[in-house]
């Protein structure tokens, strides 16, 4: 040591708890994974490459489009916005499709607002959205029914047709009719619970399984990267909604579990709306987000003409985030002292 | 046992306190040559009291207060003036200051002074004696504590803390004053006591120093009426704003004092310091010191000649090849060194060497996430994440205005738990400096 003074100069703090963003994408990553491969059990080959194609179309727009000296899918987000978006889209989706919302996600509702950090809106949804704008039946239409007996053998008919041709009728003949909750909303059908628990029904990619949603939900929250605050508001006013609802006309509006295990909720609730970037900062903030985000679920299920409204609702809550944030300050120590 | 944070927020970081806690305080050797800056507290620098080629006694004055807010600095060692001339500082200011050669063969004996009599002394005169002493707040802060202690007209104190909440990682001086020298401590509080005719005095400490603060009520006279608050070990605990809320259950207004909630807060050590010199009539000489880390080889509380230059220490309890960053205080707060040509000086409460292999796996910062957890942290109830955006967009007006910057004590808890690595506190330093530049060309009062 003598002669040669200490090389490394660091502003305090000197100590580092330790976490970090690819800790905590990883994280994310590990409580997808079973969603993932319970999709591929349930719709087989097609749930295999729309996962796949959704996660490269993801990871090659971040990596073309997002400029910076270091690689920026190195953070991880990309992975997980990848695999989130894939999981949104109906199983037999065309993958021209899955591709080109996936562009328009990160390229759009990522990169455009400044990459990691920036984004106003998730940009899962965004490239979701964007397809439903775009495609309203394929993305309303191109269900599987679950198990089908040659899942694993072929592609179904519409995942494979070329860009802007419309698939041949038999094609789309093959797919199933709706979902459980088009069943309830167009059919007055209702749905087992014990299937929609464990998530033995038609529907997107990966937001059949309520249970094992929320296995993943809750290991995000034991290992401290989701805010259990938000699945917490959002769940607890969906059910405390539909209840009241339910209560009013049960011929029309469904029960609390059906409410709660159906459509994209565990997986809007617990992946979605959990992202930090787009939601508000303080615990306060998040109750009041996870309870508006809530609210507008069961009143876009219940009064509009669309069987789900989890997507749009929380676009809309990561539109009201910022607001949140700005009414919802910490309060500072001292500020009730009375002096100033 | 687990016990409820005194307030919300804050941290659990390793202590690493475990390495030197049963070390008992060691007298450390002279160096060759002490540098003795004349400013080594908060407000104005000290005057010189001598001239080069003066020889001193030890524990006579080599700088004397230059008006109400500075203090005297006494001789470290019996030596000869060597020369008086701008020295290095912590800071990384030049100062001005006294080189001081120790006579080898001295006897290093220190002469008492005037001193102050426990039972006679009017509070005016123990406050005189106190600024006579040089006592400074040895906590780190370095403010003049009889400045302190002169309390603004119509305020009264109700609560005196004698402030053992050590919770810098790694340090444990204040553990080691308390065990060891807890008779100082007593007689500190009670010459502190009738400076300023406190209603109450209390001892906090966090819990992992229980025994310490045992120790100075087993040393107290059951009539003084001590008493001790153990609080859980939670980081920053020993934070002043912070231990008045857990004490007092009041809040001190922003851009307020202590005393405005009738507190006054002093550091143990500082306090020690008062019950050692005072009945002596001395001026503090050294100060005990932890030095440790894991780029330390002889780890242990020292007690160290004000103006021995860190070199001189290193080398004395030794060091790993691989040492790569020095910083002094905690992990947590402790300023960076860019050289080991320094002195220890009257505010330096330990030092930390941390090897390769701590500083290595630093992560360059990623963009921030939103994740809201500096928020949870922050231990004032401060918006760390708006600030830091502010911060990155030049906004520092606003950063002030709204968001109460100037509250910040840089406890360092949101860049502690910030998964993107952004380095908070050091944006917020260089957003008040920017501010107060700022405030000093346009002559506004930074006060309000």
């Amino acid at each position: 040591m003598t002669g040669r003074a200490p090389i490394d100069i660091h502003p305090a703090p000197h100590v580092h708890g330790g976490d970090s963003v690819p800790r905590i994408m990883l994280h994310v990553v590990i409580a997808l994974l079973p969603v993932c491969a319970f999709a591929i059990y349930l719709f087989g080959l097609a749930a295999l490459a729309t996962l796949t194609v959704a996660t490269i179309a993801c990871l090659l727009t971040e990596r073309v489009f997002a400029r910076d000296e270091h690689s920026t899918l190195g953070d991880g987000s990309a992975l997980v916005t990848g695999l989130i978006y894939g999981l949104t889209l109906p199983p037999a989706l065309p993958l021209w499709m899955v591709a080109l919302g996936g562009v328009v996600g990160i390229g759009i509702g990522k990169v455009l607002f400044g990459g990691l950090g920036g984004n106003a809106f998730n940009p899962a949804l965004v490239g979701r959205v964007f397809l439903q704008a775009a495609f309203p039946a394929a993305m309303t239409g191109y269900w599987l029914a679950p198990l089908g007996s040659d899942r694993f053998v072929s592609l179904p008919g519409t995942t494979t047709a070329l860009p802007l041709l419309a698939p041949e009728g038999a094609a789309v003949d093959a797919l199933t009719s709706a979902t459980p909750l088009g069943d309830w909303k167009f059919a007055g059908a209702e749905t087992p619970l014990l299937d929609l628990a464990f998530g033995m029904t038609a529907g997107s990619t990966g937001e059949t399984s309520a249970l094992l949603l929320m296995l993943g939900g809750l290991y995000m929250v034991a290992m401290r990267v989701a805010d259990w605050r938000i699945p917490a508001a959002l769940l607890g006013s969906v059910a405390l909604a539909s209840a009241a609802l339910h209560g009013l006309d049960p011929e029309r509006h469904p029960d609390v579990m059906f409410a709660l295990c159906s459509g994209g909720l565990m997986l809007g609730a617990w992946f979605m709306a959990t992202d930090p970037v787009a939601s508000p900062l303080t615990p306060a903030g998040a109750w009041l987000y996870g309870l508006c985000i809530g609210l507008l679920v069961v009143l876009i299920r219940a009064f509009s003409g669309q069987p789900e409204g989890v997507m749009y609702a929380i676009l809309l809550g990561n539109a009201i985030a910022p607001h949140i944030d700005r009414w919802l300050q910490p309060t500072p120590y001292g500020a009730g002292s009375g002096q100033s | 046992m687990w016990r409820r944070a005194a307030f919300t927020g804050g941290i659990d970081p390793q202590t690493h306190k475990e390495r030197t806690r049963r070390e008992p305080i060691r007298q450390f050797p002279f160096a060759p040559l002490l540098l003795v800056p004349l400013k080594q507290h908060a407000g104005s620098a000290a005057l010189p009291a001598v001239r080069e080629g003066d020889e001193v006694e030890r524990g006579e004055l080599l700088g004397r207060a230059d008006g109400d807010l500075s203090v005297p600095v006494h001789a470290p060692a019996a030596g000869r003036v060597e020369r008086i001339a701008l020295m290095p500082t912590v800071s990384g200011v030049m100062v001005e200051g006294v080189y001081l050669a120790p006579f080898p063969g001295s006897t290093q004996e220190v002469p008492s002074g005037k001193p102050c009599d426990l039972d006679t002394a009017t509070p005016a005169a123990i406050i005189d004696a106190i600024a006579d002493a040089g006592i400074v707040g040895l906590g780190g802060a370095a403010f003049p504590t009889h400045a302190k202690l002169r309390l603004p007209e119509g305020k009264r104190v109700r609560l005196l803390i004698v402030n053992g909440a050590e919770c810098e990682p790694y340090l444990t001086t204040d553990y080691r004053v308390m065990l060891e020298q807890s008779a100082d401590v007593v007689r500190g509080m009670r010459y502190l006591r009738k400076a300023v005719a406190a209603d109450d005095v209390v001892l906090a400490v966090e819990a992992w120093a229980s025994e310490a603060a045992d120790a100075v009520i087993t040393a107290a006279p059951p009539e003084l009426g001590i008493g001790v608050r153990v609080l859980p070990t939670h980081y920053p605990q020993g934070a002043e704003k912070l231990l008045i809320n857990a004490l007092l259950s009041a809040e001190v207004p922003p851009g307020g004092l202590p005393i405005d909630v009738g507190a006054l807060c002093v550091n143990v050590a500082t306090v020690a310091e008062i019950g050692r010199l005072l009945p002596f009539g001395r001026g503090i000489q050294e100060r005990v010191v932890t030095i440790t880390g894991p780029g330390v080889i002889d780890a242990g509380n020292y007690r160290i000649p004000i103006g021995t230059p860190l070199r001189f220490a290193l080398e004395h309890v030794g060091t790993d090849p691989a040492l790569s960053s020095v910083f002094l205080g905690g992990p947590m707060m402790g300023q960076p060194l860019a050289s080991l040509d320094v002195p220890i000086t009257k505010g330096i409460s330990g030092f930390v060497a941390f090897t390769l292999a701590e500083t290595k796996g630093r992560q360059r910062p990623w963009p921030c996430i939103h994740c809201g957890r500096c928020v949870t942290a922050c231990p004032l109830g401060l918006n760390p994440c708006q600030l830091g955006l502010l911060a990155r967009h030049g906004e520092v007006e606003l950063m002030r205005s709204d968001f109460h910057l100037d509250q910040c004590f840089e406890c360092g808890c949101c860049a502690y738990v910030c998964p993107s690595h952004i380095p908070l506190v050091q944006e917020f330093r260089a957003a008040k400096a920017q501010l107060r530049r700022a405030d000093s060309r346009t002559g506004n009062d930074v006060a309000t």
